[in-house]
């Protein structure tokens, strides 16, 4: 039976790293390729000695296809493909290549530059990698080779995030990435089609939770900033440079404006003007309301927000400041952070997932004491807050989208294995198909049914369907035809050709019976009785006399002689050929219960 | 009959063959059959290839065919229709039978024979899908006739088998919209063909293709729309569909059952997968909600506006659709809109600061959580979210509508709502606040809801800010802080966009009338009196002081012990305001003091009576004067009509009436005047000069009817007839007085018979009025009628003349309501000394912003006019947009005006005003007059009288100093 398989490795039951090998109809595809957070070490990439111990990658793979630019999907791809060695195509939409390397590079510099790691990937191999990539459109179908095919559809989650359908054949895989159901204020919502997919692999980061309204979410996250902007406080708001930085960002702005606030809002490194620009131009991949006043003025230029500079730390007074990275474990962020911790009128608000194990982390889960680098302790004495304003699909979305793509099984990846359980039971439940949630390096083995496409002619098809009665879509129809498997594919001709195009001759097959009457009459009259008796019986059938003393019933023919020995018992030679198979059988049981007697 | 037309068109054709070799007879022929078919004709066998025959039709197509060579034309293509084997050629044929039978006047039953014959032996399937398009247009011209109608569905009904989705499409409209909707009609000719036509359109619910999927669900909701009474077996059917691949089908599919939900809401259905029932409309909204999560944004729109008017739901179903159960972590959390009702009521609201709530509480069963609800629940909520902003107008929109048929609803998405006007699409929150405003009735705004609302009055929108306003109005609140924030964001916003002045000051006014005991405790704080210390007299002409004062001297309109705490300068202010802003600030009874308001208000009985009564008797007074003689009657009516105007600029609610009533007499009055000029004792020649007073007041007469008939709202056809009789008792003056005035009998016969017709149509029009007018000018008129046609000018001009002053004064019936449009120019102000400078040669925009009261259909009839100082007129047309619709029966103009001129020397003043188009063929008589009769007398009219065009100016003019300067070279 045929059959799909996944093997996470990295994102089983787990968040970061993302990287998930699903092979389908002989065809290895690598989903994502993202690093850690958490770790340092050799865990923060996966592990591609899984894949292959020795040999090049790319006779392994047949293609890697990037969700969207966060470096828990895209971390390790320079390392992958340039010193692990993988030269074969990865695809990524157009703003993902755009903004990839951007925080590829950033990502290099802060591990090197800052932390000193040697053996790391280098500026290079990160442009050598994005040679590779293949950019795809929205809706694209891209062929890989003659029978791998990717399209990408809208996932909403950062911009140009996708979700990607891979397809062999009839078998059919959909990889969600991160995605988000709820529109924003800078994208719209995912979307995609009913395109039953044989396996949905779905992220499940929110697997068990029900978010309120995002006007909700929205209010109170104005509400906070602007209080303690009012009382002299500072707000450290921890970002990825992308993304939801730039949802804030318009979400700020246009607040500012309206309340005519004049605490200054900074914006931290110069991945801002960068990611901006190409936030500007993708203008296509953002939400109705961008798309359409940016006519009038892209909603990217801020007005309001200005570019972060080190000394302003410093500065007397209130101000906001987003600043990278988002879970506080390096950088800027944990800088500005260590400044500000000591003083309760200032406040940081988390506004995304914390990975363990990073400072964000800690403090959210109410630690008030820190241990930094080099034994020092930190106090944390300002205000935490938590703003879930992660682009992920809830609890609610997530089944949305299963219900939207009614897939035949589903994977959970990217989410923690106590809360995928729960969403597991609940897919099980209510949509009664299977669920998968393996954890890493552990391989899911999914059967699939596919069904099998036969070419048929169009003049069987026309011919076969003009028989019968009308075409009708509850009940299978028969058809006759030759099926003639050729070459990897599937035909159905009618006979005449099958025997044309095989050069055979067309054999008859005849099966003959005799049957054995008791009737003391002569050869004719006994002919004649039995003409009579089959006429009466199979009235819709024409039968016939011949004037050479035999019947045919249709194509059969009934021929009688008297036996050679007793001239009392006549033998009924039943001749059909195996078409009229049916109708001869029957005809000679019919025949062998005798003829009725009382006609004379 | 198919063959024998066969051969008879045949015959023709051959002889035109025949013809065509001698060039002499084939003008012969032309003369003889319609020239049209026959060109066609010979075009046609000309055309060598399908592709030139093709052209030919296509030019044909282009012409219009009269109606009595339709028939021959017909017949001519069905001629080459069947002798055709180029499928396209065909279809354009067929294509054009279905034109042909369109033509007016033209009855296709001769050709549905022919029709339905050329779809026996058709293969292509798009001929055949084109044909029976034919027979639709044709069935639609034959709808009297059911015997055709039935054919016509028999005949769809055998090519439902087709194998083309479009033949099956078109025979299911056809079906739709020609099947039998009469039950006892069906069962009649039951025999023939017509088996149950709602089974046999079910029967294609599931058909392959979506196409025909759609087409048998629309022709179902045809068959619904004609009054066909739709099975309540559909219904699952119709469920089934919901779910279908394609978005057009279930689009269909929601509609359709919401049709049905609306035929049957009380029958009971199943739920599937347990034992229990519900009522069909509340499982039919359930269905319906869960369509609003559907994939495609256009089931969702449809779904949510659906949504909106199934107000038969029993509640419980409808306020899950506001339900959405937050967990985190499988801990059950609250909402932000629960946690903030929850501050409120225990009275700990306001500092926002306590966060620590948020954090989610209780554990959750996980087996209790439902996350995919069937049925309604969180729709809206979902709805409210959705990323096209289509969806969510429309889910805004049916939240108005289900609150306005249910308060307890209505309490409940207040906070959805309140949610909404911080949407990000302007149109969003504009529906969202005028929703807000049109279930105010019903809800009070609780202070955390307020602070919301009022956060908005900040918004840079202008629309946002004044229907926030107009929310305010309207607006119930709580408790005095409530109002005191109310207060201060209004002032807020006053400093911020002081135009915004006369619509902060109005929403002040209500807020005070609504809420005088909330207001009272506020009193010291904002008069800012002191007990022991008199604080300074604050500046009289602060905006912001004179809104505190109006929501003040509004409280105490109904609070008497208000007025207590006032200090002095209070009440010399109050006096002040009374008189400047009478229609902001309300008579006071103050104390120690003489009532300052009118004589009426001690007494609390309404207003209206003892004045409405003046105007009734003083028109009884009036109209029992028979006799139009005298000059006690002169004087009598110039009192009335003193004495209506005076009346209508003291009660605003009678102005309308009095000002109608006034204009009328006024007529009368002057037409009077006009009869008793002494020119008409004297011999034609000598007063030239004297009748200048008699055509002034005809001309006079004729604006004033003209006004009369279109300025006022609320106009009755009795009252139309009254006017348009005083218009022909005018134009019947301006006769005489031309006759009397000009010499020759030439001119007079083209006047008098102009004259004659409009008596004619006069009478066409009001037909039906005229009993009514006894021994009025007209009836007198019409009883002479036929002496008039026949006689001379001169005669003609003699008997007006008299039956003129002989003709009794019409009793004119006052409608229920009547107002005057009326325009007030807001801005420019007119007040500016400094001159709008501008390159001449170049143009300036000027700012025009004008509220419009009663004007009907203010797009199409409201002018600005610029009047230059050297005469020059400009007329400008405002765009639709520029008007909008605060409230019923009011407008308001905002808009733009460019000005240009060539350079001026110094600066001058321009006049802008606004203007009342009017054309008296939208005479509102129109609308009451059955159509027919209306039609044939306007074919009958001359043209002339059809499109009297014309303005009447009805605002203030308001002049503007403007200074074109040279151009600088």
């Amino acid at each position: 039976m045929p059959e799909i398989k996944v093997t996470p490795l990295g994102a089983g039951q787990d968040v970061g790293r993302s990287c998930i090998l699903v092979s389908i109809a002989g065809k290895n595809v690598m989903l994502d390729c993202g690093m850690h957070m958490g770790y340092n070490d050799d865990r923060r990439f996966p592990d591609f000695s899984y894949i292959t111990q020795n040999g090049r990658l790319t006779d392994f793979l047949d293609c890697v296809i990037i969700s969207h630019f966060h470096l828990d999907h895209c971390g390790a791809l320079p390392y992958f493909s340039e010193m692990v060695g993988y030269d074969g195509p990865i695809y990524m939409t157009h703003p993902t290549k755009a903004i990839c390397p951007i925080l590829l590079e950033d990502y290099r510099k802060i591990t090197v530059d800052k932390k000193g790691e040697t053996n790391f990937f280098t500026s290079q191999m990160i442009k050598d990698c994005m040679k590779k990539v293949v950019a795809v459109h929205l809706h694209q179908t891209v062929q890989v080779d003659e029978e791998l095919e990717i399209k990408a559809y809208y996932a909403g989650h950062v911009l140009g995030a996708a979700m990607f359908q891979i397809k062999v054949g009839c078998e059919s895989v959909v990889y969600t990435g991160d995605y988000n159901m709820t529109p924003d204020r800078h994208l719209g919502a995912a979307w995609i089609d009913k395109c039953r997919p044989d396996l949905l692999i779905s992220e499940s980061t929110y697997a068990t939770t029900i978010r309120d309204s995002k006007r909700c979410r929205e209010r109170d996250f104005l509400k906070k900033v602007h209080e303690t902007v009012e009382r002299g406080g500072k707000v450290l708001i921890p970002v990825f440079a992308l993304g939801r930085a730039q949802e804030l960002c318009i979400l700020l702005e246009t607040f500012w404006e309206r309340m005519n606030l004049k605490a200054p809002i900074y914006f931290s490194t110069g991945l801002t003007e960068k990611a901006n620009h190409y936030y500007k131009l993708f203008i296509t991949w953002t939400n109705q309301k961008i798309r359409k006043t940016f006519v009038q003025r892209n909603m990217f230029e801020f007005k309001h927000i200005k570019a972060f500079d080190r000394a302003f730390a410093d500065n007397p007074g209130p101000m906001v400041v987003f600043a990278t990275p988002g879970m506080l474990h390096a950088g800027q962020s944990l800088q500005i952070f260590r400044k500000w911790a000591g003083n309760e009128k200032n406040m940081v608000i988390m506004p995304g997932y914390c990975v363990q194990g990073t400072v964000g982390h800690k403090i959210l889960s109410g630690q008030r004491k820190l241990e930094m680098e080099g034994r020092q302790i930190l106090e944390v004495k300002m205000q935490v807050e938590y703003m879930s304003f992660s682009a992920h699909a809830d609890a609610k979305g997530i089944m949305q989208l299963i219900r939207q793509a009614e897939p035949r099984n589903v994977l959970l990846v990217h989410g923690e294995a106590k809360k995928m359980e729960f969403l597991k039971q609940k897919i099980e439940q209510e949509f009664h198909v299977s669920c998968y949630m393996p954890a890493n390096g552990e391989t899911t083995t999914i059967f699939t049914n596919p069904s099998i496409p036969v070419d048929i002619s169009l003049g069987l098809l026309k011919r076969e369907t003009a028989i019968g009665l009308l075409p009708d879509v509850k009940k299978p129809k028969l058809m006759h035809g030759t099926l003639i498997m050729k070459d990897n594919s599937f035909r159905l001709v009618s006979p005449e050709q099958a025997l044309k195009e095989l050069g055979l001759a067309e054999h008859q097959l005849r099966f003959t019976c005799r049957v054995h009457i008791q009737d003391p009459r002569k050869e004719h009259e006994t002919v004649l009785r039995v003409y009579n008796h089959l006429k009466g019986v199979l009235k819709d059938y024409s039968v016939q006399h011949l004037p050479d003393g035999s019947i045919t019933v249709e194509s059969i023919l009934i021929q009688a002689t008297a036996h050679s020995e007793d001239q009392g018992t006549k033998v009924l030679l039943v001749s059909w050929t195996y078409q009229d198979e049916e109708l001869g059988s029957y005809l000679t049981a019919l025949l062998k219960k005798g003829l009725p007697q009382s006609s004379s | 009959m198919a063959a024998h037309l066969k051969k008879r068109v045949y015959e023709e054709f051959t002889k035109v063959v025949q013809q065509q070799h001698e060039d002499l007879s084939s003008k012969k022929l032309r003369l003889t059959k319609p020239s049209k078919s026959a060109a066609l004709h010979v075009d046609l066998c000309k055309a060598t290839s399908p592709a030139d025959a093709l052209q030919y039709l296509l030019q044909f197509a282009r012409k219009p065919v009269e109606v009595e060579s339709v028939e021959g034309v017909v017949r001519i293509l069905l001629e080459h229709y069947y002798k055709e084997n180029d499928a396209s050629v065909r279809l354009k044929i067929a294509s054009l039978l279905g034109l042909l039978s369109k033509t007016a006047g033209f009855s296709p039953d001769c050709i549905m024979d022919d029709a339905i014959n050329t779809l026996q032996n058709e293969k292509s399937h798009q001929v055949l899908a084109q044909l029976l398009d034919t027979l639709l247009v044709i069935g639609t011209k034959l709808t009297e006739n059911p015997s055709v109608r039935m054919r016509l569905v028999e005949v769809a009904c055998k090519h439902l088998t087709d194998s083309s989705h479009g033949v099956r499409n078109k025979c299911l409209q056809l079906i739709g919209c020609l099947g039998p909707v009469e039950k006892g009609v069906a069962k009649e000719i039951e025999s023939q063909a017509a088996k149950d036509v709602q089974k046999i359109i079910g029967d294609h619910f599931n058909d392959q293709d979506p196409r025909v999927r759609t087409a048998a669900i629309k022709a179902m909701l045809q068959l619904h729309e004609r009054g066909l009474k739709l099975q309540q077996a559909i219904y699952s059917q119709a469920c089934k569909l919901l779910a279908d691949d394609y978005e057009q089908v279930r689009s269909a599919a929601v509609q359709l059952i919401w049709v049905l939900s609306q035929l049957y809401p009380e029958s009971i259905v199943p739920i599937p997968s347990s034992n229990e029932e519900i009522r069909l409309v509340d499982d039919a909204f359930g269905k319906i909600c869960h369509m609003v999560s559907d994939g495609s944004w256009v089931v969702r729109v449809q779904a949510a506006k659906l949504l909106g008017s199934m107000q038969q739901v029993s509640s419980h179903f409808l306020e899950q659709t506001l339900d959405k159960k937050l967990m985190s972590d499988l801990r059950r959390k609250r909402t932000a809109h629960e946690r903030a009702k929850e501050l409120y009521s225990s009275g700990e609201f306001s500092s926002g600061r306590k966060w620590g709530d948020d954090a989610p509480k209780e554990e959750i069963d996980t087996g209790a959580v439902n996350l995919i609800e069937s049925g309604a629940c969180g729709a809206f909520v979902h709805g409210l979210e959705d990323e096209m902003y289509e969806v969510r107008i429309a889910a805004v929109e049916a939240l108005c509508m289900l609150a306005q048929s249910s308060p307890s609803f209505a309490e409940k998405c207040l906070d959805f709502l309140v949610d909404m006007f911080n949407d990000e699409i302007e149109e969003v929150r504009l529906q969202s606040i005028h929703t807000m405003r049109k279930i105010s009735n019903n809800i009070t705004l609780r202070e955390d809801q307020l602070d919301t609302v009022l956060a908005v009055l900040e918004d840079s929108s202008r629309d946002i800010r004044e229907a926030l306003h107009e929310l305010l109005c309207c607006t119930n609140v709580s408790t005095k802080e409530g109002i005191h924030l109310a207060l201060v964001e209004l002032l807020k916003n006053l400093t911020k966009y002081p135009t915004d002045r006369e619509s902060i000051w109005k929403c002040l006014k209500f807020l005070g009338s609504r809420h005088p005991t909330l207001v009272l405790p506020l009193v010291p704080e904002l008069l800012s009196t002191h007990p022991f210390f008199d604080t300074p007299e604050p500046d009289m002409d602060d905006p912001a002081y004179i809104a505190v004062l109006v929501l003040i001297f509004n409280a105490a309109k109904s609070c008497p012990t208000m007025p207590a705490l006032f200090s002095d300068h209070t009440f010399r202010h109050y006096a002040y305001l009374r008189d400047s802003l009478s229609h902001l600030v309300p008579p006071l009874r103050l104390p120690g003091r003489k009532l300052v308001s009118s004589p009426v208000s001690p007494s609390i009985t309404p207003h209206e009576d003892p004045s409405q009564q003046f105007l009734h008797q003083s028109l009884e007074r009036v109209y029992n004067l028979q006799h139009l003689d005298p000059q006690g009657i002169q004087e009598l009516l110039e009192f009335t009509i003193r004495d209506l105007q005076r009346l209508g600029e003291l009660q605003s609610e009678l102005a309308g009436m009095a000002d109608f009533t006034a204009t009328y007499l006024q007529c009368q009055l002057l037409l009077i005047k006009a009869l008793q000029e002494k020119l008409w004792n004297v011999a034609a020649p000598l007063y030239l000069k004297q009748n200048a007073l008699a055509s002034a007041a005809a001309k006079q007469i004729l604006e004033e009817t003209y006004k009369m008939e279109f300025m006022y709202s609320g106009v009755e056809s009795r009252q139309v007839v009254i006017i348009h009789h005083m218009r022909l008792q005018a134009k019947a003056l301006q006769l005489i007085v031309t006759a009397r005035t000009t010499r020759g009998v030439e001119p007079l016969f083209g006047m008098c018979e102009k004259f004659l017709q409009e008596v004619d149509s006069f009478q066409r029009c009001f037909i039906s009025e005229l009993p009514h007018m006894q021994g009025s000018f007209v009836d007198k008129l019409l009883d002479l009628m036929p002496r008039l046609v026949t006689s001379k000018p001169s005669e003609v001009v003699k008997i007006l003349q008299t039956t003129l002053r002989q003709s009794t004064f019409l009793h004119l019936p006052l409608p229920e309501q009547l107002h005057r449009a009326t325009a007030n120019i807001i801005e420019p102000t007119g007040e500016s000394d400094n001159p709008l400078r501008f390159t001449s040669g170049l143009v300036v925009a000027l700012d025009v912003d004008a509220t419009l009261e009663h004007v009907q259909d203010p797009q199409g009839t409201v002018k600005v006019q610029v009047l230059y100082p050297d005469g020059q007129a400009q007329l400008i047309h405002p765009k639709p947009a520029d008007f909008r619709n605060p409230g019923p029966g009011r407008h308001r103009l905002i808009t733009q005006v460019y000005l240009s001129h060539t350079a001026w020397t110094e600066p001058c003043q321009i006049e802008v005003r606004l203007l009342l188009a009017y054309n008296s063929n939208r005479s509102k008589a129109s609308a009451k007059i059955p159509k027919s009769t209306w039609s044939e007398s306007l074919e009958a009219l001359p043209q002339s009288e059809n499109g009297i065009e014309g303005t009447i100016p009805f605002s203030k003019p308001v002049k503007v100093y403007i200074m074109p300067k040279p151009a600088r070279r």
